[in-house]
Formats: structure tokens, C-alpha cells, sequence
């Protein structure tokens, strides 16, 4: 199958330390790729540098290549906004843009040059299907989005993403602050996404990679240690240490 | 010995209780003490008549006028320079020694005092540049004189906006400028109105740097190129030099109210934006 | 996309970031051009120390002016820097939500109230009740210290305000969650962390002190002397500047621009000390 990232060596610094070691994947399309791993294992900076959020801090350096449907996003030509579009992500705490609902949606399609209304009410509502949540606020359009409870909070980033129409969605730890319905909410979305999109879904619960994770990566001290079918790696993994790792042993 | 926290607290409380009661007292003895004198003299003829006999007789009109123009004047030239210094500052790079020196030059005319903007107003835009006391000299040296209380309360603002706003909105695949221009002004815009708000406050009660550099005719301008009197340095020449106590005071009371117009309209359509967002 | 482009903004914005710092270099070039060959004239040891001021006799030494306007800042801090801090401290976090939002218009209101009306009051209120009760002229160096001290409250309270509600509501709620009081969460948290905003208020208050000129022309009783009480009448160097400028000539005149340099180059040190303090505490965290 033709793999949507195909990552190549990544070394990751941050104000000179490395953080990420000679990382070597390729990601497939249309499927969840669970990302696990202690804290500090450099998942975050993983998926961060996927979409190039990480240049955004002073201190940020990377070796190697990421290849996006056979494209260099590191390349200089390379326009980050336009990589970011095709890139959507899902941050660790919820953040709704303090304005309504409809405004955090179109914020992404705006900045694409959507100004058609009906356009981009169809969006809205797709986005808002799709991430489950349409039910629960089409009547409130117009309320501002910080009034949202966290698990909506965070749909509504999810759906936000939607709208940008994008090919791969990057999701950090998601589900980190959320009760177990909201998470649940969002698996089963995911679920339905992936169809279409490329998920990749950082997340410090191992047993969420299990349920939702058609595979699954597990990093450890900025690492690579083993990726495989998700069945395979939580039954029967080849490194000790990813052993330990899902079995709760450690991390 | 170590008092108890809840003693020390307790302290804190009546200490801080009462400072703030004394400052609020003091503040607002000030104010009612001059509305009290000179809300008496003030009236429509007093608002709209020009000055006779120097000050001593007739109304405050063509100072009101002063008053307008030069903080409108100092405030268009002032705040899209200073939003987009701050802006540029906090948003656009990273700390580098440019930064650093423009930051320290920022500090150093913060603190530069009016009467050297004065001198420098005089020497510079009246003489050199042969502005001559104008409106338009008063009005740049004014608004040199408030960029850095615009810098300085824009760069707060722009700061105190979550950094995980500029990241949803990088994310969604926003360029520098469009996270500045759709998240981070209307986020910050409070703070910003409130540097506004301090650089027209601070000029209409300039004195010093405006007698040097607008002059204090007063004459009804008709030009920029002319000399004109705000209400400020026509209170004090009225009551430096003893002209009328009494048109004095109504000019106090006047600016006052002016000042308070402006604050109030400003609080309004602060609030209503906010209102809006959340 | 917007008509300039990105690239187009970024140079935009970085040519205004220079305007602030042309401004000073311009101020700074055009006040020692006029300044400065008076000093290499006169000598600035004879124009800093001398004690005689007298355009007549061609005699120009500001000591006096410099002694006083050091004191007059001096008591306007010890005035207002202690009454402003406490007042923000106490009303961001003391005071309910709905008093704040009619209390910090109504200072920030304040803050626009002309310097020449302070200096008024000062005249009509205080020199009185200062002569009556304390003695001396009324007019005096105390005098101007209350007024000046007065006058930067809005300024101290008003930016501090905003620097303690930026402390995020997370930090309060974790140090109350591990059993501080009100008062030790706001001392050892709220306020360490809006220390650098607290600073730049008050240092924003002093220079507005310093720098003040009609309201001290106003209250200080103007006599060029070394003060040796706080009831003594003093003249600032800004007073001195502004009262005698308008009919300055020559050699005169330019001892006035004399006077700005030196105002303007300790204005300079002063605030490196503070800027270098405050980028100390900044690194010490």
C-alpha cells in the first residue's frame, strides 16, 4: 500500500538536546496509526513535526526527511501554511477560539478563501455530523464556543479540523482531559473518519490505541522501538521493552 | 517567630483596604472638588463663545477645538505605529539584539519627560522643519510622546493572548498575519483601546510640550499650520497668571467631563465587543 | 490572501519597529546639538556642582535644580510607588468582579486628568493647609512630592491592575488548593509572577514624576536653592527649563538646552538601571 507519510531518519532537536533519534516510518493512508509511549518519549514531538508546528518554537531543529505523499515538507519551497492545510491537528487541551461555534468552524475554510454563506454553512454542518456533535448545537450556532463543556470543546476542534477538508488529521493526545463518555464519543468519530482521512493518534492510553488503532507505534527516550499491526503489538511484541510497556509494567 | 498566616493576612487585608480606600478618597476628592467650583461657569455660551480679554472674559471654544484636534492628530500618527512596533516585537521575532535595543529605546522615551519633547518639538518640527507653532507641530510631538505607552500596553495585550490560540490557528492553517489580524488584535483589543485611552488622556493634559510647540493662540485655527490653545495651557496660563480663577476652574471642569465622554464611550464599545465575543 | 502578502507585512511592521528608537536618536541628536557645546564651554563640573544661577551675571549652576528635582521624585515615589501597588493589589484580588469594573475606569479616568489640575489643587488645598499646619511657604518640596505622588497613581494602579489579572486563575487555584491563604497565594505567587508588569508601572510612574513640569511649576514655590527641609520652596530642572525659556536668549538659552541634556542623559542612566534590574529578576526565575 502507498504510504501517505513516509518518514526518513528524523532527528528532532530542541535548544540542542535530541529529542527524537533516527525515526524511520512510513504511515499508511486511511487507517489509525496509534502513537504510544511514556511521557518524554517524544510522541508529541513526533507529530508535531508532521505539520511543522514545532519550527514555531525557537530552539527547533530537525535532520532527516518527511515525506508527504512523496513531497518534502521540510523542503525550502515547501509552504508550511499550505502543509498545514492539508495537515489538521487536535492539541491536548480543547481550545475554542473565543468567538461562536459557526466562527470557530469556518475559521479554517475562511482562511482558505471560502467566502460562499451557503458554502460555508454546508461545511458547518458536515464538520459538526462527522465529529457527532451537530445534534447537541445546531440550534446554538451563534454561542460562543468557550461555553461548551470540555468533551464538546474538544469535538469542536475536531470538527473545526473537518472543515479545512484536510488529508491527515494529527490528534495529541485527545482525549487527556476528557470523561469517559466524551472520549468515547470521539473514538467511535475517529472510527467513522478514518475511512477517509489519515488519523494519527498520539494518546498516553495504551488501552485507546487498543480499541481504536488499526496500528500502532511505540516510542520510548525519543526512540522508535517497534511498529506493527495494533493485534501484534499489544499480543505479541518483539521488544522486551514494548512488552513492559503495554502490559503496565512501567510508564 | 513566626506570626500565624491567618494574622498576617488579616494585616494584609486592613493594610492594602486602606491604601486603596485613601487612593480612591484623594482621586476622587480631586475630581469633585473641581466639578463643584467650576460646573457653575460651565454652560453652552461658555462651551461655544471664543475667549475675550485673554481668558478673563467669554468662553473656552476655540481651546476646545485645540483640545480636539491635537490628541486626534497625536493618536492617528501614534497608534498604528506603535500597534505595529509591539506587534512586530512580540509576534514577528524572537529576542534578538535588534529587539533588545528597540525595546530599551522604547523604556528610554517612556521616560523621557514633556518638557524635553517640548525642547525637542521646538527645535525639530517648529524651527528646522519651519512647522512653525502649529497644530501639526504639537500634533507629531504629541505623538511621539505617547508611542511608547501604546507600544508598551499593545505588547501586554498581544502577550497575554493564549499561546495555544496561535497555535490552533497556525494549525489551521493561518499565516503569521492572519493569526495576528483574526485572533490576536481582537483578542487583545481591550488592552490596546486602554493604551489608546492613556496616550489621549496623556495629551490632552499635556501642558509643557504643547505651549512650546502648538503656541497658545487663541485664535481659531484654520489650517493645520496654525497656532492654537488647548483647554490645558489655557487653564494654566488662566491660573498661573491669575487671569480668572473662575474661568479657570470651569475649563477644569470641562476637560474633566471631556475626559470622562471619551472613557466612557470607549468602556462602551469595549464592552459591547466583548459581549459580542463571548 | 491580503493584497501585500506575507513577506510585504513582515517588512512593514519591522520598518516600524523602528520608530520608537529614531524618535529617541532624533531627540537625542537635536537636544546635544543644542546642549552640548554650552557644557564644553562652561565646563560641566562648574555647571553640574556650582550652586549660583544667575543668566543676568552669566553664572549657571544647576546644582539646586538637580538636588531638587532627585528629592521631589524621591518623595513622589515614596508617595505613590507603596499606595498604587497595595491599591491593585487590593482591588484585583480582593474586591469583587462588579466593583472592579466601576472602579478601574474611574482610575484609569484619572490617569487623563491634566498634570495643571493636580498642580491646581495643589495650590488651592494643599500649600494652604501645609503652611498652616507644618509651617514654611506652603509652596514646597513637600508639597510637590504629595502632588507628584498623587498624580502617578492612576498610572502605578492601572498598569499593575492589568499585569496581576494576567496571572492565569490556574496559579491562584493551585497554591489555594494546597492550603495558602488569600495572602500568601497573592504574595509569593500572583505577585511574584506580575512582577515584570508591577515594576514597569512604577517605573512608568517615575518617569512621569521627573519629567513633570507645570504642576511643579505650580506647587514647588520655584526658588532656585538647595533644599534642607521638605517646607523649603525648590525649583526643578524642568521648572527651571519652562519658566525661563520663553525669554531666553544666547547664552542663556542655551544653558536651558544645557539643562534638557543633562535631564535627558540621567533620565538615560536611570532607566538602564531599571531595565537592567528588571532583565535580572526576569533570569533569576
Amino acid at each position: 500500500m502507498d504510504a501517505k507519510f513516509d518518514i526518513q531518519d528524523l532527528n528532532v532537536y530542541w535548544d540542542g538536546n535530541l529529542l527524537l533519534k533516527k525515526v524511520t516510518l512510513r504511515i499508511p493512508s486511511c487507517q489509525i496509526l496509534g502513537v504510544i509511549g511514556p511521557a518524554g518519549s517524544g510522541k508529541t514531538t513526533f507529530i508535531r513535526s508532521l505539520d511543522r508546528m514545532n519550527e514555531l518554537e525557537p530552539g527547533f531543529k530537525m535532520e532527516g526527511r518527511i515525506l508527504l505523499d512523496g513531497e518534502d515538507i521540510y523542503a525550502p519551497g515547501y509552504d508550511a501554511v499550505t502543509l498545514r492545510k492539508k495537515v489538521g491537528m487536535v492539541f491536548a487541551l480543547p481550545v475554542a477560539l473565543p468567538m461562536s461555534i459557526y466562527e470557530n468552524i469556518v475559521y479554517g475554510p475562511r482562511l482558505a478563501g471560502i467566502r460562499n454563506h451557503d458554502q460555508l454553512g454546508g461545511l458547518v454542518e458536515q464538520s459538526l455530523q462527522a465529529a457527532f456533535m451537530w445534534d447537541e448545537v445546531k440550534d446554538r450556532l451563534e454561542m460562543s464556543g468557550l461555553r461548551l463543556s470540555g468533551g464538546q470543546q474538544q469535538r469542536l476542534c475536531l470538527a473545526r479540523v473537518l472543515a479545512m477538508e484536510p488529508e491527515v488529521i494529527l490528534l495529541d493526545e485527545p482525549c487527556s482531559g476528557l470523561d469517559p463518555i466524551s472520549t468515547a464519543k470521539i473514538e467511535e468519530a475517529l472510527t467513522a473518519l478514518k475511512k477517509k482521512y489519515t488519523i494519527i493518534l498520539v494518546t498516553n492510553n495504551t488501552k485507546q490505541a487498543a480499541r481504536i488503532a488499526d496500528q500502532t507505534a511505540f516510542f520510548l527516550m525519543g526512540e522508535l522501538i517497534e511498529i506493527g499491526p495494533t493485534d501484534r503489538i499489544f499480543t505479541a511484541p518483539i521488544h522486551k521493552q514494548t512488552d513492559d510497556y503495554v502490559t503496565g509494567r512501567f510508564g | 517567630m513566626r506570626i500565624r498566616p491567618r494574622y498576617t493576612q488579616w494585616l494584609a487585608v486592613t493594610i492594602l483596604g486602606g491604601a486603596t480606600i485613601l487612593t480612591l478618597a484623594v482621586l476622587v476628592f480631586i475630581i469633585v472638588f473641581v466639578l463643584e467650583k467650576g460646573l457653575p461657569v460651565v454652560n453652552f455660551g461658555f462651551l461655544f463663545t471664543n475667549a475675550e480679554d485673554m481668558g478673563r472674559a467669554g468662553g473656552i471654544f476655540t481651546t476646545l477645538i485645540g483640545t480636539i484636534v491635537l490628541p486626534l492628530l497625536a493618536i492617528i500618527v501614534a497608534a498604528p505605529l506603535g500597534i505595529s512596533t509591539a506587534v512586530y516585537l512580540t509576534e514577528y521575532t524572537v529576542e534578538t539584539r535588534a529587539t533588545k535595543i528597540i525595546r530599551f529605546g522604547t523604556d528610554c522615551l517612556a521616560g523621557i519627560p514633556s518638557i524635553i519633547f517640548g525642547l525637542f518639538g521646538f527645535i525639530f518640527f517648529v524651527t528646522t522643519l519651519g512647522l512653525g507653532w502649529s497644530i501639526l507641530s504639537g500634533g507629531l510631538t504629541l505623538a511621539v510622546m505617547i508611542l511608547p505607552t501604546i507600544i508598551r500596553t499593545t505588547e501586554e495585550a498581544v502577550k497575554a493572548v493564549p499561546k495555544s490560540y496561535r497555535q490552533v490557528s497556525f494549525s489551521l492553517g493561518a499565516t503569521r498575519w492572519q493569526t495576528v489580524k483574526r485572533v490576536i488584535l481582537p483578542n487583545a483589543l481591550p488592552g490596546i483601546l486602554t493604551g489608546i485611552m492613556l496616550g489621549i488622556g496623556r495629551s490632552i493634559g499635556e501642558t509643557a510640550a504643547v505651549i512650546f510647540t502648538a503656541g497658545s493662540s487663541l485664535r481659531m485655527p484654520s489650517s493645520v499650520f496654525d497656532s492654537t490653545r488647548t483647554m490645558a495651557v489655557h487653564f494654566y496660563i488662566l491660573a498661573r497668571e491669575g487671569i480668572s480663577s473662575e474661568n479657570a476652574y470651569g475649563t477644569a471642569a470641562t476637560l474633566i467631563i471631556a475626559v470622562l465622554a471619551i472613557n466612557l464611550t470607549a468602556y462602551w464599545m469595549m464592552g459591547r465587543f466583548i459581549a459580542k465575543r463571548s | 490572501m491580503s493584497l501585500i502578502g506575507e513577506k510585504g507585512v513582515r517588512r512593514i511592521l519591522s520598518i516600524t519597529a523602528f520608530s520608537a528608537i529614531s524618535a529617541l536618536l532624533l531627540i537625542a541628536l537635536f537636544i546635544l546639538t543644542e546642549g552640548l557645546p554650552f557644557i564644553f564651554r562652561y565646563g560641566l563640573h562648574d555647571f553640574l556642582l556650582e550652586s549660583d544661577w544667575d543668566p543676568q551675571t552669566g553664572k549657571f549652576g544647576i546644582f539646586p535644580m538637580v538636588a531638587a528635582s532627585l528629592w521631589v521624585t524621591f518623595g513622589a515615589m515614596v508617595v505613590g510607588a507603596p499606595l498604587g501597588v497595595a491599591g491593585a493589589i487590593f482591588l484585583s484580588e480582593f474586591v469583587p468582579k462588579s466593583v472592579m469594573r466601576v472602579v478601574k475606569p474611574t482610575i484609569e479616568l484619572l490617569a487623563a486628568i491634566p498634570s495643571v489640575v493636580y498642580g491646581f489643587i495643589g495650590v488651592m488645598v494643599l500649600a494652604p493647609l501645609i503652611r498652616t499646619q507644618l509651617g514654611g511657604p506652603g509652596l514646597s518640596l513637600l508639597a510637590a512630592s504629595i502632588i507628584l505622588g498623587i498624580m502617578i497613581l492612576p498610572t502605578v494602579i492601572s498598569i499593575s491592575i492589568d499585569s496581576i489579572q494576567a496571572v492565569p486563575q490556574s496559579y491562584r487555584e493551585g497554591s489555594l488548593a494546597l492550603g495558602a491563604t488569600t495572602w500568601q497565594t497573592i504574595h509569593m505567587v500572583t505577585v511574584k509572577a506580575a512582577k515584570s508588569g508591577i515594576i514597569a508601572s512604577i517605573i512608568l510612574g517615575m518617569g512621569r514624576a521627573i519629567g513633570e513640569t507645570m504642576a511643579v511649576i505650580m506647587v514647588a514655590g520655584n526658588s532656585v536653592r538647595i533644599p534642607e527641609s521638605p517646607l523649603d520652596s525648590v525649583r526643578s530642572l524642568t521648572a527651571n527649563i519652562a519658566l525661563e525659556m520663553s525669554y531666553a536668549t544666547g547664552l542663556h538659552r542655551q544653558a536651558l538646552f544645557a539643562t534638557g541634556v543633562i535631564l535627558f542623559v540621567g533620565i538615560i542612566i536611570l532607566n538602564s538601571i531599571a531595565i537592567v534590574a528588571l532583565r535580572k529578576r526576569v533570569y533569576k526565575k
